[in-house]
């Protein structure tokens, strides 16, 4: 088998293309919805800087004036443009949201195949504390790690990424436990096949469907719980434009009625979690359509 | 198993995660960060100043000994029963005991929750029913299309927006406090102000904290019913394809009957063990719900802290956090062997 086909074979289920994608119905369309919402907002973010018709950071002149020609989504209580602030808002929590499923991945996943395969005490270990990270109100934690690690995009990121740590090790525990019962592991074994060949090379493929399921979903999570770290005070505190930052600071405006500095931020937040969240529902669907979140 | 001996094994296997949690909590807030009073300080005071505040909090000695006097202020039944809440150390802001402020602020974030819980159940269950029943039709879709958009919704997002709406523009609800400022809140029995206000008979107090708990609850509920709903509906689905419920129609009962006194009956179970799941997600948008309409909670407390870097009382909240996730684990289980006899085999 070629490499092209075999890397066809692993990943079919998972990226059938877009045109196979829409003959799955409802689901198949939930993915592709998803992942253009994702993709327009990941794009519009990084020509942000180009496309901004005023600087975002810079005052304008009149404060809290509604959406008006010159300014279409108004001003905020500063005076600074709102579309400007939104069309580069979404740099710092797709930052930190990929920054958070990197490190997720990266730690939960081997974790996850090595517990496993290993057994024993050292699983019932890391099972235990794992399972009590994720009994754990996430935010709690999330809150907990980010008041010691201070702000800034790295920390919130580490800070995300202990929360959904667990998402990633139950997945991947759950399903090697009866993957590696299976013959053709077995036989993997007593061709004399090394343990990190028949972890990385025989188990680790069939697993990889699952894990993009968690990490859609974790990723609309990590969107969601930026915001609220942003929201509670941990997250970016210097003036650049970013939602979660625009929204908090839209809370201290409620009482002067000024609708548009917080909806317009909240709406975007709101689209991008929708984004991931189509994408992993859809895709869970796809893969098990008896398993329903 | 009888169901006492379940109870009792599951008293017991309670406390090795509770040691757990408790020694995560420790490791986060003492260890990783090397010193919360240098924290604390930014690194700005003198270190006569950082030593005195050190000795005061007890922080200047071995790690060993602290994490004993940590588990220690938590088992201390003797300080309990002295002081009506447990030692958790004292606020590096205030230098009151955290345990005292802790337990104050804890019946507002209980009532929040309670009430939250209620309205997510209520409202996810019957969307769940109806779009159950009205499989694939247009309704079904919408109802599960909007349980996914309200997964993607964050919390303190909506809840400003009903400030918004219900308090600035239309005038209705407050989007604040537990009571009107200019009402005395009832005397504290329970620490509940609907309950206490029933209790003392004061029935306009009643409906005060009755309108004050309406934004922050809805707030809390809608975001946590989209998972009802979803689990509702697949569960219904299942049990509406049961040879007893196709029986049940035969024999000539009323749709309802069989929709709420037979299928939804059965579908129940599953739905129990989501609710106790559900908590630990419903304390973390109470942290943002509270923060939002200055409930006066123990959210709204971490918050308040966070801004004071005041460490140890956020690590009190911490604990109070994950003790009371524990405790609602440990009724649900317990609950759920009571309906499910199977359970405790």
């Amino acid at each position: 088998m070629s490499k092209a086909e075999n890397k066809r074979r692993i990943l079919g289920p998972l990226i059938p293309g877009l045109t196979s994608l829409a003959k799955k119905g409802p689901s198949g369309w939930m993915v592709i919805i998803g992942t253009i919402i994702v993709l327009a907002l990941v794009i519009m973010t990084t020509i942000g800087p180009w496309t901004t018709p005023h600087d975002p950071i810079k005052y304008h002149g009149p404060i809290r004036t509604p959406p008006s020609p010159q300014f279409p989504m108004g001003t905020n209580h500063l005076g600074q443009d709102m579309l400007s602030r939104i069309l580069c808002g979404g740099s710092i929590m797709l930052q930190v949201s990929a920054l958070s499923v990197i490190v997720c991945f990266l730690v939960g996943v081997p974790l996850g195949l090595f517990s496993s395969y290993v057994g024993g005490i050292f699983d019932r270990i890391v099972s235990l504390v794992i399972d009590a990270i994720y009994a754990f109100p996430g935010l709690v934690i999330a809150i907990a790690v980010a008041a010691m690690l201070g702000t800034g995009v790295v920390n919130m990121a580490l800070s995300i990424a202990v929360v959904y740590i667990p998402s990633y090790f139950r997945i991947v525990r759950s399903q090697v436990l009866t993957i590696k019962e299976l013959t053709y592991i077995e036989a993997a074994r007593a061709t004399g096949a090394r343990w990190h060949t028949i972890l990385f090379r025989y188990i680790f493929p069939n697993v990889i469907p699952s894990i993009a399921v968690v990490a859609s979903i974790n990723f609309a999570d990590a969107v969601l719980t930026a915001a609220g770290l942003t929201f509670i005070g941990l997250g970016v505190t210097v003036d650049v434009p970013d939602w979660g930052l625009d929204l908090t600071s839209g809370r201290a405006l409620i009482a002067s009625g000024a609708w548009w500095v917080i909806a317009f931020p909240g709406l975007m937040i709101i689209l991008l979690a929708l984004g991931f969240t189509l994408v992993g529902d859809g895709l869970s669907e796809l893969l098990n359509p008896k398993l329903q979140r | 198993m009888g169901l006492r001996s379940y109870i009792i094994m599951r008293i017991l296997l309670t406390i090795p995660t509770l040691l757990l949690l408790l020694s995560m909590v420790f490791v986060i807030m003492r260890i990783l960060p090397g010193d919360p009073v240098a924290l604390h300080f930014e690194k700005k005071a003198d270190p006569e100043t950082m030593e005195a505040m050190r000795r005061v909090l007890g922080l200047d000695k071995p790690l060993w000994e602290q994490y004993i006097n940590y588990l220690w202020g938590l088992v201390d039944v003797g300080y309990f029963l002295e002081h009506g809440y447990p030692s958790l150390g004292k606020s590096m802001q205030t230098f009151e005991e955290v345990g005292g402020q802790i337990f104050s602020a804890f019946p507002a974030t209980l009532e929040l929750a309670i009430y939250s819980m209620v309205i997510a159940s209520v409202m996810g269950i019957l969307l769940g029913v109806i779009s159950s029943k009205s499989y694939n039709s247009l309704l079904d879709h919408l109802i599960r299309g909007s349980g996914i958009v309200t997964y993607a919704v964050p919390v303190f997002f909506l809840g400003i927006i009903f400030q918004l709406i219900f308090g600035v523009y239309l005038g209705w609800l407050p989007t604040g406090q537990r009571i009107d400022p200019n009402i005395s809140p009832p005397a504290t029995i329970t620490g509940l102000y609907t309950i206490d206000s029933l209790l003392e008979g004061n029935l306009s107090k009643f409906f005060e904290s009755l309108k004050a708990l309406i934004l922050p609850s809805l707030t809390l509920g809608i975001i946590l019913s989209g998972i009802f709903v979803r689990l509702t509906r697949t569960n219904m689905l299942e049990t509406l394809r049961l040879d007893f419920v196709t029986a049940a129609k035969a024999r000539g009962l009323k749709e309802s009957t069989v929709t709420y006194g037979y299928a939804l009956r059965n579908a129940f179970l599953p739905i129990l063990t989501m609710m106790g799941l559900q908590f630990a997600m419903l304390l973390s948008g109470a942290i943002l719900t509270e923060t939002t309409f200055s409930w006066p909670g123990l959210g709204r407390y971490m918050y308040q802290r966070i801004s004071f870097r005041d460490y140890t009382a956020i690590q009190g909240a911490v604990v109070m956090f994950g003790l009371f996730v524990t405790l609602v684990s440990l009724v649900v289980d317990i609950l759920y062997a009571y309906f499910d006899p199977r359970i405790r085999l």
